[in-house]
């Protein structure tokens, strides 16, 4: 029997850990959010053009990810999601282990909870391990993080390690205030074209 | 049953990069012929829904892409199809029908008599083309209507294009 409350008491604050590798990323790095709790992090570590915040899609960030970073692999794309964005889209780890962009890095911030839902529990409260998962879809790179000394002692990987990589963080469960981005989809999707593309991003 | 190489013209002139796709029989030869491009990026998935993803990705790159898929896969697409609406991403999608003209699997049926209705409901702009010499004007067409006119589609490539599917019987 597992513990589904034991997340409630991890080390780990999802607010600090999307600050420390936004502030750390630079302008290099191109982040794609998941819905929900990933996309109100990465806001508040600092709203900005180089973040695509998907505000639905559910189980689109990584093949998201995927797409984007194939078209640029001089820079690294870095998705930011949690665990239920990632349980419900689990094939595409395999489809990223076929393509093997050494540009992605794949970050679940596991807080064993749908977070926008109600807190109720996912798989990974229970038995589903996510980083064991990744590994054998055959993604080459995996971890699993659970306090600062771990985290710091990634970072440098998650930035510029040989990718694809999938850390799995494990944050506490935790309702915080929103901070919202733009809503608009056809907006964030241009100003991160313009962003990245300069005019020919404008159609 | 050549026309799938009116498709792949059709994607070469469109400068198309990325190529993602759940393999089916109808679509053989033109992954096939992806894949033996050094110029195109082929992509098999694990679900056709990812392909939509996936595409969503590559026009934020800079890059063209499009979805191959049976009819069937529509179905595993649809939530999905609502991130290009509302972002107003370009979609290519090239269908191979199931469900619709000597269909011996009675389980393909339902999927591909919803395909159109399904698409249409996510107003994705809905072609069928039966007749392989229109292949190359209509693919044309549903390629300049995503990246230059913006505008999420796909072209239903009528089970009359295909050879007859048995089990032997």
């Amino acid at each position: 029997m597992t513990d589904s409350s034991r997340a409630d008491s991890f080390p780990l604050h999802r607010r600090d850990i999307a600050k420390q590798i936004f502030d750390s990323g630079g302008e290099n790095l191109l982040i794609v959010t998941g819905l929900g709790s990933t996309n109100w992090d990465f806001t508040a570590a600092g709203d900005c053009e180089r973040i695509f915040p998907l505000w639905g899609a559910m189980g689109g960030a990584i093949p998201l990810g995927l797409g984007l970073a194939m078209a640029r692999p001089e820079k690294r794309v870095l998705v930011a999601t949690g665990d239920a964005d990632t349980l419900m889209g689990l094939g595409s780890l395999t489809t990223v282990a076929v393509q093997m962009p050494d540009n992605l890095t794949i970050t679940v911030f596991d807080n064993e909870r749908y977070g926008e839902t109600g807190m109720q529990a996912t798989a990974t409260a229970h038995n589903a391990d996510i980083a064991a998962i990744a590994a054998a879809s055959g993604i080459p790179v995996t971890g699993t993080i659970r306090d600062q000394e771990e985290m710091d002692t990634a970072l440098p990987e998650v930035l510029e390690g040989r990718g694809p990589a999938v850390f799995v963080i494990k944050v506490r469960a935790e309702k915080l205030p929103f901070v919202l981005p733009p809503k608009d989809g056809a907006y964030l999707k241009d100003r991160f074209r313009i962003a990245l593309l300069g005019d020919t991003g404008i159609v | 049953m050549e026309w799938w190489k009116d498709i792949y013209g059709a994607l070469k002139a469109a400068d198309i990069k990325q190529v993602v796709f759940v393999p089916d029989a109808g679509h053989a030869k033109l992954i096939d012929a992806c894949i033996a491009d050094n110029d195109i990026r082929t992509v098999p998935l694990a679900s056709e829904e990812e392909g939509i993803a996936m595409l969503a990705g590559a026009w934020l790159g800079g890059q063209r892409g499009v979805l191959l898929m049976q009819s069937s896969g529509v179905g595993n697409c649809i939530n999905m199809i609502g991130l290009m609406r509302t972002c107003r991403f370009p979609l290519a999608a090239f269908v191979t029908m199931r469900g619709q003209w000597h269909e011996f699997n009675p389980w393909q049926m339902p999927m591909g008599q919803g395909t159109e209705p399904v698409l249409e409901a996510m107003d994705v702009l809905v072609d069928t083309v039966d007749d392989p010499a229109d292949v190359a004007r209509q693919s044309e067409a549903v390629l300049h209507r995503a990246f230059i006119g913006m505008q999420a589609g796909a072209l239903l490539l009528h089970q009359r294009l295909m050879p007859v599917k048995t089990f032997g019987d």
